[in-house]
C-alpha cells in the first residue's frame, strides 16, 4: 500500500521536513482536534482570507468556546476570548470601541445556535459591523457528541440514541436561513470543508464576508458545515461523504444574500 | 480650557449625578437594559455620551448588555454596564470571567432594599473571583465614589462594583461634579495592530499565554495567578468606613448605604438623649473595613447591626468583631408593595427603638 508507515520497526531513513504546512497567522502547528475534524481547515481559511485581504494588523478575532477555542491562544491575530454563546455581544461592544478594526466571532452551532441564538439575531439586526462566523458539525463536539439546535432530524447523537425524532426533540435551526430574512444582514452564505472544492468556495464566502465588513454594509455571517467523525460516531474516512449526506441536505450550502453592493 | 473656577453646585438626581460622574471619570462606553431604579442612570447616559464621542448601547438583555461591556473593556475603553440585583444575576457568568480575564470595569448595581449584600460582596457568578465594592450613601458620596471605582478598576484590572438603592438613584441633592480626568489607552487593550507581529495580543480568562507546542491553556497556572492577583489586591486596597462617636460608645451600631443615614440620625438623636452610642458605616464592602469595626467593638457592650434584609452584613461584622462583644442583628426586609426597596423602617422612630431595645438588654 503506497504511503504506508511500518510503524512495528525502526524508520530506515530519519524523518525529514518536506513542508511546513503551517499558515500565516497561526503561532503553532500542532493541535488538540481528533484526525477528520473540519474545523482547523476552516479555521485556517477565515486566517487567509485575514491575510489576503491585508486585515491582519486590524483583525481581532472573538472566541466562544467550542472544539475550536484550541485555536484561540494559538494565532498572530488578536484574539479576545468570550463565554460560550455570547461572542456577539463582545464582538459588538469591540468593534463600537474601535470602528476601524475588523471584527470576527468564531463559534458553533452549539454555542451560537443553542446557547447563543438571541445574540447574534439582535446582532444581525442591529445591522453591527462585524462578521459571524459558526462552525457547524451538528452536534456538541467537545463534550462527546450531544445534540444541538442544529442536529438534523435522525441523527444519532448521546442524547439522542435513536436519532433525532422530531416529536421528541423537535426540529432543527437553520440558522443561515433564518439570518438571511433579517434587514440588517448584508452578507449570509453557508459553506462546507469536506472537499477541496468546497474548501474553495468557502473561502470565497468568507472573503466576501469581510468586504461586507470593510464596506460597512451590515452585519456579515458565514456558517460552515464541518466534519466530526468523532460526535457523529462514524470512521474519519466516512465523515466527508457522512458529511454531505445528512448535514448538507438539510443545512443546504449557498450564497443565502449578498446585499453587499447595494 | 483656561476655567480654573471651581465646579460649580448643582441640584441633580442621583442618577443624573452618577451619570455625570462617570463621565467626567473617563467613562466612554455604557451599555444597559432598563430596569427600576437602574433606569435613569441608562437614560442619562444614553443622552450624555454621545456628546464626548462615547458610545451607549440599549442592550437586548442584561446578559447582552455585559457582553458588550466586557468587549469594550478589552480594547481599554473605559467602560461600565450596571442594573439591578436583578440583573445582575443575569450577568454574574460574564462578570465571572471578566475578572479572571484580568480585565477593569464598574458595574453599577442600584439594588433595591439591600438583600443583594451577599451576591454583591461574595461574587454571585462561579470561580475564585472577588470584586472591588463600595456602597455610598449619598448622591454626594457616589460622585466621590464612582471616580474612585474608574481609578480602582483600571489600577487593579478588576470590576468594582458600586452599590447603591431606590433612594440613591431617585433623591435629588446639590453635589458638585468633579473635573474631566483623561485616562490613557492601556497597552494591553485589543485595536488588531498587534496582529502579524509574532506576538498579537490575547484576552483570555483561560489565560493569556500563547501556546506551545505541548500546552494549550494552562489553567491551573491561570486561577494561581489570578487568585494571587486577588490576594493582593485585597490587601493593597485601603477599607473605608465612616465612624462616629465609637470612643466612648456602650452600643456600637454599623449600617451601610442610605440605611446609614437613618440608622446615624437615630443615634444623633440618642446621643443627645444621653446614650452612649456610636456607628459604624462601612464604605468599602470588600475590602471590608474589618479593623475599624472591630476598633469600634473594642470597649462596646454590644454591636448592633442594621440592614434592610435578613441580615447578610452581620457575617462581616461578626467575623470582624470577632468575639468581642456581642454582634446582635436589629435590622429586617422592609420593603413597599412594589418591592423597590422603599422602606417603612427607614424611619428615626424605628431605628431609635430597635437600637434602645440593644441597649436596655
Amino acid at each position: 500500500m503506497t504511503g504506508f508507515v511500518p510503524t512495528d520497526r525502526p524508520p530506515s531513513a530519519p524523518a525529514r521536513l518536506v513542508d511546513d504546512f503551517t499558515p500565516a497567522l497561526i503561532d503553532v502547528g500542532a493541535h488538540h482536534l481528533c484526525p477528520g475534524c473540519g474545523e482547523p481547515v476552516a479555521m485556517r481559511s477565515a486566517l487567509e482570507a485575514v491575510d489576503e485581504l491585508g486585515l491582519t494588523r486590524r483583525a481581532i478575532a472573538v472566541f466562544g468556546i467550542g472544539c475550536y477555542t484550541a485555536f484561540s491562544n494559538n494565532l498572530d491575530v488578536e484574539v479576545l476570548q468570550a463565554l460560550h454563546g455570547r461572542a456577539p455581544s463582545v464582538a459588538t461592544g469591540v468593534k463600537r470601541a474601535r470602528p476601524d478594526s475588523i471584527v470576527f466571532t468564531v463559534q458553533g452551532d452549539g454555542d451560537m445556535v443553542s446557547e447563543g441564538l438571541q445574540e447574534v439575531l439582535h446582532t444581525a439586526a442591529r445591522g453591527e459591523s462585524v462578521t459571524c462566523i459558526m462552525l457547524n458539525n451538528g452536534v456538541f463536539g467537545e463534550t462527546g457528541g450531544h445534540m444541538s439546535a442544529a442536529t438534523v432530524v435522525g441523527q444519532r447523537t448521546k442524547t439522542s440514541l435513536e436519532g433525532r425524532d422530531p416529536d421528541l426533540h423537535g426540529r432543527p435551526i437553520l440558522l443561515a436561513s433564518l439570518l438571511a430574512h433579517v434587514d440588517g444582514a448584508a452578507y449570509v452564505a453557508r459553506g462546507l470543508v469536506n472537499s477541496a472544492g468546497n474548501v474553495a468556495r468557502t473561502k470565497k464566502m468568507l472573503l466576501r464576508a469581510f468586504e461586507a465588513q470593510e464596506r460597512r454594509a451590515g452585519f456579515s455571517f458565514v456558517e460552515i458545515l464541518t466534519m466530526c467523525p468523532t460526535g457523529w460516531f462514524v470512521e474519519t474516512e466516512e465523515a466527508p461523504g457522512y458529511l454531505e449526506d445528512n448535514l448538507a441536505a438539510v443545512h443546504t450550502p449557498g450564497v443565502l444574500k449578498d446585499e453587499v453592493d447595494r | 480650557m483656561t476655567d480654573t473656577a471651581a465646579p460649580a453646585r448643582r441640584l441633580l438626581q442621583g442618577s443624573e449625578a452618577i451619570a455625570e460622574a462617570m463621565i467626567a471619570a473617563g467613562c466612554r462606553f455604557f451599555s444597559g437594559y432598563p430596569m427600576t431604579p437602574f433606569t435613569e442612570v441608562l437614560e442619562h447616559m444614553a443622552r450624555l455620551l454621545p456628546g464626548v464621542g462615547g458610545i451607549c448601547m440599549n442592550a437586548e438583555s442584561e446578559l447582552e448588555a455585559v457582553g458588550m461591556a466586557w468587549g469594550a473593556a478589552a480594547t481599554g475603553t473605559p467602560a461600565a454596564t450596571g442594573s439591578t440585583g436583578q440583573g445582575l444575576s443575569l450577568m454574574q457568568e460574564s462578570l465571572a470571567e471578566i475578572t479572571l480575564a484580568r480585565l477593569p470595569l464598574v458595574v453599577l448595581d442600584m439594588a433595591r432594599a439591600q438583600g443583594d449584600y451577599y451576591q454583591a460582596t461574595r461574587g454571585g457568578g462561579h470561580g475564585d473571583y472577588r470584586h472591588l465594592v463600595l456602597a455610598p450613601a449619598d448622591s454626594a458620596e457616589a460622585v466621590t465614589l464612582i471616580g474612585l471605582a474608574f481609578d480602582l478598576a483600571e489600577r487593579w484590572r478588576n470590576p468594582v462594583l458600586v452599590m447603591g438603592d431606590y433612594y440613591l438613584a431617585h433623591t435629588a441633592r446639590s453635589v458638585t461634579i468633579p473635573g474631566p480626568v483623561d485616562r490613557a489607552v492601556p497597552a494591553w487593550g485589543l485595536d488588531g495592530s498587534s496582529g502579524g507581529t509574532g506576538r498579537a495580543k490575547l484576552i483570555s480568562f483561560l489565560g493569556s499565554a500563547k501556546q506551545r507546542d505541548d500546552v494549550g491553556y494552562d489553567l491551573a497556572a491561570h486561577y494561581a495567578d489570578c487568585a494571587a492577583h486577588t490576594s493582593t489586591m485585597a490587601h493593597a486596597v485601603k477599607p473605608l468606613a465612616e465612624v462616629t462617636d465609637t470612643e466612648d460608645a456602650e452600643v456600637v451600631v454599623v449600617a451601610f448605604g442610605t440605611p446609614a443615614r437613618y440608622v446615624q440620625a437615630a443615634v444623633r438623636e440618642l446621643r443627645s438623649e444621653g446614650l452612649a452610642v456610636g456607628t459604624v458605616r462601612p464604605i468599602t464592602l470588600y475590602p471590608f473595613p474589618t479593623e475599624a469595626v472591630a476598633r469600634a467593638a473594642d470597649g462596646a457592650r454590644v454591636v448592633a447591626v442594621y440592614e434592610n434584609n435578613q441580615g447578610q452584613m452581620v457575617d462581616d461584622v461578626r467575623l470582624a468583631v470577632l468575639g468581642r462583644a456581642p454582634v446582635e442583628f436589629i435590622g429586617g426586609l422592609s420593603l413597599d408593595s412594589s418591592g423597590f426597596g422603599i422602606a417603612p423602617d427607614l424611619d428615626v422612630r424605628v431605628l431609635k427603638e430597635r437600637i434602645s431595645r440593644v441597649v436596655a438588654s
